[in-house]
C-alpha cells in the first residue's frame, strides 16, 4: 500500500550539522510539554479562584485541629478529640493491618489452590479451578458486599457459633482467645526477632563456607537456639505470663479476647479469597514453567521430594512467580480500599471523611496519594531486592 | 514419601489388568491413584455433596420462586430455609435498567443487545479490519441516540436517570474506547527517545497506577469542579468517566509497552530504511505486530477494567452494582440481599467468563 509512495528527495537541513531529527524532536517535547504546562496552569488558576470563592483555605494546618470523627475499630487507641492528624495515623494502620494479614494469607491460600489446580486427583485440581475462575470473574466490590451481608446474617451474640471452644463467631464479628501483649512480653519477642536477624548472618556465613568447600552444614540446630531456646530462657529468666485470655459471654456482648470486626472481618475475607485465585493462578504458570527434565533429573539423582523441590522445582518457579505476584500484593493492598464501601475506617475513608468535614479536597486527596505511593515503593521495593537475590545468575 | 518407593509400585501397575468397565478404570486413575490420594477424593466428594444437598436444599427446594407483586411474606416465611428469587422477578428491571422511564426501558434495552453484538463482531478475527472502527464509531453514536433520545420521535432522557446495566457497559466500554488510543499514545511516549515525553509519560502511569481507583473515583466527583472555571459543570456520570478513561489509559498504556518491546529491533530498522515517518512507521509496521502479541494480556486487562467498573458504586453512580444495592433497601425486601448480589454476580460472570474463555482460545491459537 505504501510501497508505491515515492521516498521524499533528501532536503538540505536548515541548521546545518543540528539535524532535521533533533529539530523535530525538540518540536514535539515543547508542544507536549507546553500543553502539559497549559493545563496544569488552567486547572490550576481555576483552583485557586474556586478555594477562594468558597473560602477554604489551603495547607495542611487543618491536621493540628480536632477530628471529631469516631473510629469504630483500630489497633491505636484513638478519640473523637484527637487531631486529624492522629486520625490519619489510625487510618494509615488500619489499611496496614488489613494489608499486610490480607498478603500473608492470600499467599498461603493462593499457593494451596495453585498446587492443587496440578493435582493428579481430578476432583482436587477441578474444584480449584472452579474457584479461581468464579472468584476471578465477579468484581471484588460485589464479592466484599456479599461477605458483609453474610457477616451481618449471622446470630447475635447470645447465639454465637463456636465451632471451637473459646472461638465465637456471631455479628459482632469473630471473637478468638488471646494473649496480653504487654512489655515484657515484648522485650521476649524482641529477643526472638533479634535472633532471627543473628540466624540469617551465621546462615549466610555457613552457605558461604559451603561454597568453599563444598560440604553441607545443617544450620537447623543453630536456628533452633536463636529464635526459639533463646527467647524461652529469657522469658523464663524474667518471668514472663503467657497466659491465655478466654473470651466470654457476658450480658450482651463479649469480654476479653482478641476482636475482629464484621467488617474488618469481611474485607479480610473478600481480599483473601479473592487474590488468592489470582495467585493460584501464578504459582501453577511458575511451576509449570520449571522444564520436565528438571523433574526427571531430580528423580533420577534419587533425591527425596521435600528436597527436590526446595532446591532444585521451587527455586526456579520463583523467577516466574515472583514479579507478577508484587503486582498482586499491589493490588491487595490498593483494593483495600474498597473499605470504604462496608464502613471499614481505612486511611481512604478517613480521608473522605476528612474531605467532607473541611473540604480540604486537595490536601486530603494528596494525603492518600502519598501514603499509597510510599506502600507501593515499599513493596516494590522489598520484592524487587527479593527478585534480584533469586534471579538467574548468568556467568 | 520418597522416590524410591515408587519404583517396586512400578510392576505392580503393570499386573493391573488394564481391561474392564472404563469406568472404573478412569475412578482409580484419577481419583484412587495412591492412599493419600483416595483420602483427598474421598473428603472432598463428602464436603462436596454437603454443600450440594445444601445448595439444593435452600436455593432449589425450599426456595420461594414467585409471589403476589410487592408482597414478600411468603420469602419472609421461607428465611433461613429457602432462598426468595421471587425479589428477582420483582426487581430486575430496577436492577437492569435503574430509574430509567419504565415504558422506554425497550431502549436501554436494545443498547445493551447492541453492545452484545459489538463485542462479539469485535472478537471474530474475520472482522479484524478497518471497517470495524467505523462499525464501533456507528454503534456508539446509535446507543447515544438510544439512551438520550431527544431526536426521530425518542423522548429525552436525562443522563442521571440512567442505571444498571447499560450504565455499566458504557462506563466499560467508552473507557476502554478512549483509554486504548491514549494507552497507544503513552506506551509510545514511554518508548520514545525525547527525554521530556518520556518523563511525562513515566509519571503519569506511574502516578496513576500507583494509588487506588477508589481515590481517583473521589477525585473526580469532589476536585473536578475545582478545576473547573465556576459556571461550568459537567454531568457526574461523565466526570467518572474521565476518571476511568486515565485509569484504563494507564494499565493499557503498560501492557502495550510490553507488546512494543517484544518487536524485533530488526522490523524499527527496516521501517527506518525505507525512510517512513515516526507516525507511519508506528501505525503502518510496530503497532499491529505489538498488538498482536500482547492481545491475551489485552483481555485480561479488560475483564479487569469491566469489574472495576463497579467502583463506581462509592461515588454515588448508577450502575449495575448499586441499583442492585439499592433495590434491596425497600423494606419489605430488605433481608434477601444474597440473592440479589448472587443474580448480580451471574451477569458479571457471565461477561467477565465469556471474555475470558475468548483470551484463552487467542492464547491456544497465538502464532498461527
Amino acid at each position: 500500500m505504501t510501497t508505491d509512495h515515492p521516498r521524499p528527495p533528501p532536503r538540505r537541513s536548515f541548521f546545518g550539522a543540528w539535524g532535521r531529527r533533533e529539530l523535530k524532536g525538540l518540536f514535539w517535547q515543547l508542544l507536549v510539554v507546553g500543553i502539559a504546562v497549559a493545563v496544569i496552569a488552567f486547572l490550576w488558576s481555576n483552583t485557586v479562584t474556586n478555594l477562594s470563592a468558597r473560602r477554604i483555605s489551603t495547607g495542611f494546618a487543618f491536621l493540628g485541629r480536632e477530628a471529631g470523627m469516631p473510629i469504630a475499630d483500630s489497633l491505636l487507641s484513638y478519640s473523637p478529640r484527637d487531631t486529624y492528624f492522629w486520625a490519619f495515623v489510625v487510618g494509615v494502620a488500619n489499611t496496614l493491618r488489613v494489608a499486610v494479614i490480607g498478603i500473608v494469607l492470600a499467599t498461603i491460600l493462593g499457593t494451596l489452590i495453585g498446587i492443587s489446580r496440578l493435582s493428579a486427583n481430578w476432583l482436587l485440581s477441578r474444584l480449584a479451578a472452579v474457584y479461581v475462575e468464579v472468584l476471578r470473574d465477579i468484581p471484588l466490590l460485589l464479592q466484599l458486599l456479599f461477605w458483609y451481608v453474610l457477616m451481618q446474617a449471622l446470630p447475635a451474640a447470645r447465639l454465637a457459633w463456636r465451632p471451637v471452644d473459646g472461638v465465637f463467631l456471631s455479628n459482632r464479628g469473630l471473637i478468638l482467645p488471646s494473649i496480653p501483649i504487654g512489655m515484657p512480653q515484648l522485650w521476649v519477642l524482641g529477643t526472638a526477632l533479634l535472633g532471627l536477624a543473628a540466624f540469617y548472618v551465621i546462615r549466610r556465613a555457613l552457605i558461604a563456607q559451603q561454597m568453599r568447600d563444598g560440604k553441607p552444614r545443617k544450620a537447623w540446630p543453630i536456628a533452633l537456639g536463636l529464635i526459639v531456646v533463646l527467647p524461652a530462657l529469657v522469658s523464663v529468666l524474667l518471668g514472663v505470663s503467657w497466659k491465655i485470655e478466654w473470651p466470654e459471654l457476658r450480658g450482651f456482648n463479649f469480654v476479653g479476647g482478641l476482636t475482629l470486626a464484621p467488617e474488618y472481618f469481611a474485607l479480610l475475607i473478600a481480599l483473601i479469597t479473592y487474590t488468592s485465585a489470582f495467585i493460584a493462578e501464578i504459582v501453577r504458570s511458575g511451576i509449570q514453567s520449571v522444564p520436565r527434565g528438571q523433574w526427571d533429573a531430580a528423580n533420577a539423582l534419587g533425591l527425596r521430594r521435600s528436597f527436590m523441590l526446595r532446591q532444585i522445582i521451587l527455586p526456579q518457579a520463583l523467577r516466574v512467580i515472583v514479579p507478577p505476584m508484587t503486582s498482586q500484593y499491589l493490588n491487595l493492598t490498593k483494593n483495600s480500599s474498597l473499605a470504604v464501601a462496608i464502613g471499614y475506617q481505612d486511611v481512604v475513608s478517613i480521608a473522605n471523611t476528612t474531605l467532607n468535614q473541611t473540604g480540604q479536597a486537595i490536601e486530603a486527596i494528596a494525603l492518600i496519594m502519598a501514603v499509597f505511593l510510599t506502600i507501593s515503593l515499599g513493596i516494590s521495593f522489598f520484592m524487587n531486592w527479593y527478585n534480584a537475590r533469586i534471579a538467574l545468575v548468568e556467568r | 514419601m520418597t522416590v524410591i518407593t515408587d519404583v517396586p509400585d512400578a510392576p505392580r501397575a503393570a499386573r493391573r489388568p488394564q481391561t474392564g468397565n472404563p469406568v472404573l478404570r478412569w475412578l482409580r486413575a484419577n481419583l484412587f491413584s495412591s492412599i493419600p490420594n483416595s483420602i483427598i477424593s474421598l473428603v472432598l466428594l463428602a464436603v462436596l455433596a454437603k454443600g450440594i444437598f445444601s445448595f439444593v436444599q435452600w436455593g432449589i427446594a425450599n426456595a420461594v420462586w414467585l409471589t403476589p407483586a410487592n408482597d414478600s411474606s411468603a420469602c419472609r416465611a421461607a428465611r433461613g430455609i429457602g432462598a426468595c428469587w421471587a425479589i428477582i422477578p420483582e426487581k430486575y428491571r430496577f436492577i437492569l435498567f435503574g430509574t430509567y422511564p419504565f415504558d422506554e426501558q425497550w431502549r436501554p434495552a436494545l443498547s445493551v443487545l447492541l453492545f452484545i453484538a459489538l463485542f462479539y463482531l469485535s472478537t471474530r478475527r474475520a472482522w479484524w479490519r478497518r471497517e470495524l472502527i467505523y462499525i464501533w464509531v456507528g454503534a456508539l453514536a446509535l446507543i447515544s441516540v438510544l439512551m438520550w433520545g431527544g431526536v426521530f420521535g425518542l423522548s429525552f432522557v436525562s443522563q442521571d436517570r440512567w442505571g444498571g446495566l447499560p450504565v455499566t457497559l458504557i462506563l466499560a466500554t467508552f473507557g476502554l474506547a478512549f483509554g486504548f488510543p491514549l494507552g497507544i499514545l503513552v506506551a509510545l511516549g514511554r518508548r520514545s527517545k525525547l527525554p521530556a515525553i518520556r518523563s511525562l509519560s513515566v509519571l503519569y502511569v506511574e502516578l496513576i497506577r500507583g494509588v487506588p481507583l477508589v481515590s481517583l473515583l473521589f477525585m473526580a466527583s469532589v476536585m473536578f469542579p475545582l478545576f473547573m472555571p465556576s459556571g461550568f459543570n459537567i454531568d457526574k456520570l461523565l466526570r467518572a468517566q474521565i476518571a476511568i478513561i486515565l485509569f484504563a489509559g494507564a494499565y493499557l498504556a503498560e501492557v502495550i509497552r510490553g507488546g512494543l518491546q517484544a518487536v524485533p529491533r530488526g522490523q524499527y530498522e527496516a521501517a527506518d530504511a525505507l525512510g517512513l515517518s515516526y507516525w507511519r512507521k508506528n501505525r503502518l509496521i510496530i503497532l499491529p505486530q505489538a498488538i498482536r502479541h500482547v492481545i491475551p494480556p489485552l483481555v485480561n486487562t479488560f475483564i479487569a477494567f469491566f469489574k472495576d467498573t463497579s467502583l463506581v458504586l462509592i461515588i454515588g453512580i448508577f450502575d449495575l452494582l448499586t441499583t442492585a444495592k439499592t433495590a434491596i433497601i425497600d423494606p419489605a425486601w430488605q433481608q434477601f440481599s444474597v440473592e440479589v448480589y448472587i443474580f448480580v454476580a451471574a451477569i458479571y460472570f457471565a461477561f467477565c467468563f465469556a471474555m475470558s474463555r475468548y483470551s484463552r482460545s487467542l492464547e491456544a491459537t497465538r502464532g498461527r
